[in-house]
């Protein structure tokens, strides 16, 4: 009986259509390899060229594909509606913005190579405190993670601990993103008040000009992404991921089967925060620039709806989510800006009312309907037979 | 496992063995609880035995349920001592580390989770640590398979394992919590209203059930069916606004005249 229990569970698993891990990460390394071979083989003009341009904007596209598996972590496993993960995002930004501050070095407008130039411009003597070792990679690596994982620790803790959940938490996380963003916008601060940190020269030595260095921090999204897939992937099919959804599904009767859900909220939800602030730190060398305006709420809101379009509960479906409302986002404010709100604002209202589980949700009813199709026509000869 | 055992100095419960030298495994005694003036638990004194069963009866609002908050941690009363065996003081550890220590409950309206498997509610549910790091890296082995299995057989749902709990048939989601509890290998199983919304059969197979497991642990059943109660109980207590009004056999509690007059009277009304 026991392996009869295990095989099942085994075939189980390779059927249900949580866990094409191979199959997504297949996806985005061919897109990948596809984009790069248009990009350097194929001369400018020819249909298959892919320009600079959109090679900077998939770059773009796929840190908001990682932010959205960081929110469906949060949200669609654990249950956790995070309204302010932008909040972990821009400080994930702002590490490698400081970063490549730094590396800026004399070439700023004041050619001072010591200070960023808003500091001079602020009549700054001297680097705030904690802006040292801001030079260093490794320093910026450690902070990318650090810094969101941090906020995000002391944030859950608080917050799990004294077992706030639903709507007062969303609503605090709102706040604490809101709050960041105010207190970014000050000057004082010391990270360069509301024009935020840019005119960013290079990266690790390399151009953030030369069309080769957006290349290769597409292809560095791509990698991070599929790693980051496969970290929650593992997570999500671990006894942790059973643990969380349980958690979402039933808090109280968790506890009583003797785990402490409070410290599994906080560890997942640094993990999502570290996640995050990965995508931010992709994100700003692309951009070129990193500015209080990301804190802003309305992005966190953004996010959510990434993932209830590609359907929360589902790794692959955020990436979807986000890729296709970003893409519509772009296509929509060349068009009409003005609208843009009101239609992801109707996008929301149209996935929750007929989509619950989003565009992921979809796809085992095609294949489910596809399947059914096939074995009608056999079901009939059978019964005629008989 | 580090993690989770940081913070409070008591959340070894994995370790905790109650000490059960007078033969007492559970002490309430003298515990008070008031909801906003109303009393919802008075000076209620309980001992249970290691290994009996018992049998809680009483009226709505007797204090049943919130007895059993209580002892699980979700409440806490005002004043009195819950204790695990002798020296294990319930009051001073959380849901999770009395359940750990080996406490667990069933309560009233099943709550199961629904997402998950039958299989997986029962894995999630099995004794051992509960700490992040091990439900991370967990590979379950073959012992635990054969656990799995065999509580699955026990509670009549080894057809339904790969099944969604939420799923289930309501009579199957209860057992698919008793299973879910005897998978945690409690000492003491609280037991809320098991047969609610059972079919004649499974309240049968319930009682069968809940009679074998008395003796390696002890049982607490509360529940309205007095004929269920009947049928399982060697020693019933009767619970009347908050206090232990009578204790003893179901043929002593009917002939005592208080209980006569407070809760059976009115039922045979």
């Amino acid at each position: 009986m026991t392996t009869q229990v295990s095989e099942s569970n085994k075939t189980n698993s390779l059927f249900s259509s949580k866990n094409p891990l191979h199959l997504t990460i297949g996806i985005l390394l061919i897109t990948t390899v596809l984009v790069t071979l248009g990009n350097l083989l194929f001369p400018e003009g020819s249909a298959l060229h892919v320009s600079d341009y959109t090679v900077s904007l998939l770059g773009k596209y796929l840190c908001y594909a990682l932010l959205a598996l960081a929110v469906d972590l949060v949200w669609g496993y654990c249950g956790i509606l995070s309204l302010g993960h932008g909040a972990f995002f821009t400080l994930g930004g702002y590490a490698m913005g400081m970063y490549l501050m730094r590396q800026i070095g004399d070439r700023g407008v004041y050619g001072n190579p010591d200070l960023p130039d808003f500091m001079v411009f602020l009549n700054w003597t001297e680097l705030p405190w904690f802006w040292a070792g801001s030079d260093s990679v490794l320093w910026m690596v450690c902070m990318v993670f650090l810094g969101p994982g941090l906020l995000a620790f002391i944030f859950g803790s608080l917050a799990f601990r004294s077992r706030v959940s639903g709507v007062y938490l969303s609503i605090m996380t709102q706040a604490m993103t809101y709050a960041l963003m105010l207190a970014f916008f000050r000057n004082e601060m010391g990270f360069g008040g509301n024009n935020g940190l840019t005119d960013f020269k290079e990266i690790f030595g390399f151009s953030l000009q030369s069309p080769s260095t957006k290349l290769s921090l597409f292809i560095a999204t791509a990698i991070a992404l599929a790693i980051a897939y496969g970290i929650c992937h593992f997570i999500v099919n671990s006894k942790m991921g059973r643990v969380v959804t349980a958690i979402r599904d039933a808090e109280s009767r968790v506890r009583f089967v003797g785990y402490k859900p409070e410290h599994y909220k906080v560890w997942i939800f640094v993990v999502s925060a570290m996640l995050a602030g990965l995508a931010g730190a992709l994100y700003v060398p692309q951009v070129g620039i990193i500015n209080p305006g990301e804190f802003s709420p309305l992005n966190s809101i953004e996010m959510v709806i990434w993932v209830a379009v590609g359907g929360r509960n589902s790794l692959y479906g955020a990436i979807i989510g986000a890729v296709l409302v970003s893409y519509a986002k772009t296509r929509f404010t060349a068009i009409m800006p003005e609208a843009w709100l009101f239609a992801l604002g109707g996008l929301f209202v149209l996935v929750t009312l007929l989509l619950p589980k989003g565009i992921a949700g979809l796809l085992p009813t095609i294949k489910q309907r596809l399947i059914t199709k096939k074995d009608a026509p056999d079901t009939q000869q059978k019964g005629a037979k008989l | 496992m580090n993690t989770d055992k940081a913070g409070t100095p008591l959340t070894a419960s994995e370790n905790i063995v109650p000490d059960t030298r007078h033969g007492v495994i559970l002490y309430v005694e003298d515990v008070n609880l008031s909801f906003d003036g109303f009393k919802a638990l008075n000076n209620l004194n309980l001992y249970i035995n290691d290994g009996e069963l018992r049998c809680l009866i009483g009226a709505n609002g007797a204090g049943k349920t919130t007895l059993m908050d209580v002892i699980t941690g979700k409440t806490r009363p005002d004043s009195g001592k819950v204790s695990f065996g002798q020296q294990v003081d319930l009051l001073q550890l959380d849901e999770s580390e009395i359940a750990r220590a080996g406490i667990g409950r069933k309560f009233q309206k099943p709550t199961v989770f629904e997402e998950l498997t039958v299989f997986e509610n029962i894995e999630l549910s099995l004794k051992g640590d509960k700490g992040i790091w091990t439900a991370l890296f967990h590979k379950l082995s073959g012992e635990q398979k054969d656990r799995i299995a065999e509580i699955l057989h026990t509670i009549g749902l080894v057809a339904e394992c790969h099944y969604p709990a939420g799923r289930l048939s309501h009579g199957q989601k209860q057992w698919l919590e008793i299973g879910m509890l005897l998978a945690a290998e409690p000492r003491v199983l609280l037991v809320d209203e098991p047969v609610a919304g059972m079919t004649g059969q499974e309240t049968e197979r319930t009682a069968e059930l809940l009679t074998s497991l008395a003796g390696k642990h002890s049982v607490i059943v509360v529940e309205h069916d007095m004929a269920f109660v009947r049928s399982i109980a060697r020693k019933v207590s009767v619970l009347h606004q908050g206090t232990v009004l009578a204790e003893g056999t179901m043929s002593e509690i009917q002939s005592n005249p208080d209980v006569i007059k407070v809760y059976l009277g009115e039922e045979q009304g």
